[in-house]
């Protein structure tokens, strides 16, 4: 039957062709016309390449764009003037670390003054962080306007030129947006000293959670679908389901989330059952919440992968172990998995770089916008560095879309450091083969 | 199998009678109906999806306010003041997602080709992860790109009284880049998929290789490259991140690409945005809005499957 559909279908192909070439020889003889016909062939390979190199130009001129905000020339304009702060003739940079204390002290309130002493001793301090803490306290440095990387290398002179114009008191700098500290400050309202600590934090709570729900669910499945149920309706069935949720889009599971875990199971996933609570929320909408509606995401994509991985397993070893009068499950623990195993990891890390990249659906099921502490157990609110990238870029400032960029930089290097491992780990896998 | 082979003793365990005839370990068992609760949770997910979005949709539908005709067929999306009509947010879906095809099907199509019919193996293996790249990048990153870089190209090339600063052709066009590799991708397989005898036969009839791609390979593979499409299609209507950040906050029943309007999605993200209260109308609003993206996507991807299946069928 199979092999008729294909003669027929070749069958009409050639016909097809004969057609056509009948046509292009009443329309232009093919042998006189040869070398017009060989300058489209040319012309048009021209055109498919460069049709290929669009990708090529729009992946480096999307990098461009955000290297091009991490860096540049910003105008700060400072609260108190550091000059204004010289003891006895010492500028601020020079003064001893009693002396930045006693600072904070006197200008400070004495609540503000007790509780950063209760969070850490002025006495554990350092020099370097009390300063630190002097300049975000006190002076308070304000970004007054920014530029990126490219203006600023070319439009030197003209930016500066504005500056001294505009903000007289400003001070113009050369800075990178993804320091060290905008990687260890947690979110803050203040662009100076905002960070992605708690957004990365966010970040990795929710995929810990993915991972646990998501590996043992979706191998499991692969191995149920590949070993147990081969061709029957039900194992057809599910297959099928599966096919169709990979292509569901990630906000429908982020309603989900919404209805299932969020609204639905809030006992649990507020920690309420386990007398968890954690006391800043009263809500589902936590770190639990979404690492599973996350898990839901990419079950698919972990199943269809371990079940290719278990199906590359060749049937010998099976046999081999069935034939040392090794019941199913041994066959399959101690034959089939160790050797699916890398193929199974590679899928989940695929799987889980996908999850990190997640946007919509944690929106949906309501990621908190502005927190500023850590997240501490799977009952904690959360934020996450892709939702942290889009709070920042729909801002209308630019400074904070220069933040937005540095965070895409960490996102992208986390993505691409994955990524590389999974291919590692296929290669390793295809060298052992 | 295995259970008889023990019972056949080959193994040096002493054989009993009964062990013949069954052998049954609960060990064995349980795993067993443990890896069937796994292998059928994924339709529990289905089930939990059409139950959530229909219930959700069905109080929706029931509300004073609300009727299908007028929410299928009104052109105002305005909650507070009790208008739901789904075309404004449709129409933002249908011009961003016509923007992206318009981009994806002719340079993925073209990059399939390339990919496969011209490129040696060396610049495939050069081209291939690139594009594979580009289909990684999160979605959110996209989003800012086309904020921050083709809105300001846009508006620099037409104007920018023209050009809103959000609006729905950016979003477009940088959907269109994130869907190229998809359809490259589905329809470099199918390209692959034909047989090597077919093109054999046109060289030797004379056929350029260019006649050989467009008039023999492409006619050839076009239910996998129709898939492709459609695939390309459904991925278009549930994209989000994208149209969230530069295609505007607002229903705008509008065709016009220069100006802002929010599509489904991105209005789902917006509304949810804040902390929702349940049983408000606002919230019952999402999961209807949700439903129709549902059945659309799911639809197209049903469709897509079968033209796979056919090319799939026909040559492997």
């Amino acid at each position: 039957m199979k092999a008729q559909g294909k003669e027929n279908k070749e069958k009409a192909i050639e016909n097809n062709i004969e057609g056509k070439e009948s046509k292009a020889t009443s329309l232009y003889s093919p042998f006189s016309n040869l070398s017009t016909r060989k300058r489209s062939g040319r012309i048009w390979q021209l055109v498919f390449l460069s049709a290929t190199s669009v990708g090529i130009l729009a992946l480096m001129a999307l990098l461009f764009n955000i290297l091009d905000s991490t860096f540049g020339y910003v105008a700060y304009e400072a609260k108190v003037a550091p000059t204004s702060l010289s003891v006895d003739g010492v500028v601020l940079e020079d003064q001893t670390k009693t002396q930045l204390v006693a600072l904070l002290q006197n200008t400070l309130s004495r609540g503000a003054f007790n509780k950063l002493n209760n969070e850490k001793s002025f006495e554990s301090r350092s020099r370097a962080e009390v300063s630190a803490l002097v300049i975000e306290r006190i002076v308070k440095y304000q970004v007054v306007d920014s530029w990126p990387l490219w203006e600023s290398l070319t439009r030197s002179a003209e930016i500066k030129a504005t500056v001294a114009a505009e903000y007289p008191l400003a001070e113009l700098k050369f800075v990178s947006w993804l320091t060290a500290g905008t990687i260890s400050h947690p979110q803050s309202s203040e662009v100076v000293t905002a960070g992605i600590r708690t957004a990365i934090l966010g970040s990795l709570w929710t995929i810990l959670i993915t991972i646990l729900f998501a590996f043992p669910l979706g191998v499991g499945a692969a191995i149920y679908l590949e070993e147990y149920a081969v061709g029957n309706w039900l194992s057809r069935l599910i297959q099928t389901n599966i096919n169709n949720l990979a292509g569901v889009p990630s906000i429908i599971y982020g309603i989900l989330g919404l209805a299932i875990f969020v609204r639905a199971l809030e006992k649990l996933t507020s920690g309420a059952v386990f007398g968890l609570v954690d006391p800043t929320t009263a809500n589902g909408r936590t770190v639990l919440s979404a690492g599973l509606t996350l898990g839901l995401l990419v079950l698919p994509i972990i199943i269809i992968n371990a079940q290719e991985a278990i199906r590359a397993v060749p049937q010998s070893l099976r046999k081999a172990g069935y034939g040392l009068g090794a019941t199913k499950w041994q066959v399959i623990w101690s034959h089939v998995l160790p050797n699916a195993l890398p193929g199974i990891l590679t899928g989940t890390i695929l799987a889980v770089s996908r999850a990190i990249g997640e946007t919509a659906p944690l929106v949906v099921i309501g990621a908190s916008t502005a927190i500023s502490f850590d997240p501490s157990s799977p009952f904690s609110k959360f934020t996450t560095l892709p939702i942290q990238i889009y709070q920042w870029t729909a801002r209308p400032q630019d400074e904070w879309r220069h933040l937005a960029a540095a965070a895409i930089v960490v996102l992208l290097a986390l993505l691409l450091s994955l990524n590389a491992s999974a291919i590692l780990l296929r290669n390793r896998f295809a060298r052992k083969n | 199998m295995a259970e008889k082979m023990n019972g056949m003793g080959v193994t040096g365990f002493p054989v009993r009678k009964d062990s013949l005839q069954k052998s049954r370990r609960v060990g064995e068992t349980v795993i067993q109906s443990l890896l069937f609760f796994t292998g059928s949770f994924s339709i529990f997910t289905t089930i939990g999806i059409v139950y959530e979005l229909g219930k959700e949709a069905w109080l929706f539908f029931r509300l004073p306010e609300v009727n299908l005709w007028k929410f299928l067929t009104g052109i105002k999306w305005q909650p507070h003041i009790g208008e739901f009509g789904i075309l404004p947010l449709a129409t933002a879906t249908l011009v961003t997602t016509a923007i992206a095809m318009l981009i994806a099907i002719p340079l993925g199509l073209a990059a399939a080709v390339y990919l496969s019919e011209y490129a040696s193996k060396k610049t495939r293996n050069t081209l291939k992860p690139i594009l594979e790249i580009l289909a990684g990048i999160p979605t959110i990153v996209y989003g800012y790109f086309a904020l921050t870089f083709v809105t300001p190209l846009l508006r620099s090339i037409f104007g920018s009284g023209v050009v809103e600063i959000y609006n729905t052709g950016s979003a477009g066009l940088v959907m269109g880049i994130l869907i190229l590799p998809l359809v490259a991708s589905i329809s470099e397989d199918a390209l692959n998929a034909v047989p090597r005898s077919l093109r054999e036969a046109a060289y030797g009839l004379g056929a350029t290789k260019l006649e050989v791609a467009v008039k023999i390979v492409l006619p050839a593979a076009l239910s996998g490259i129709a898939a492709a499409v459609i695939l390309g299609i459904s991925r278009a209507i549930g994209e989000t991140m994208i149209v969230a950040v530069a295609a505007g906050a607002g229903p705008n029943f509008t065709l016009n690409p220069f100006k802002g309007a929010e599509t489904m999605t991105g209005h789902i993200v917006r509304i949810s945005g804040g902390d929702l209260s349940y049983d408000s109308i606002d919230y019952n609003s999402i999961f209807a809005i949700g439903l129709m993206l549902f059945v659309l996507t799911l639809t197209l991807n049903i469709v897509s499957q079968r033209f796979v299946r056919r090319f799939r069928e026909v040559y492997e």
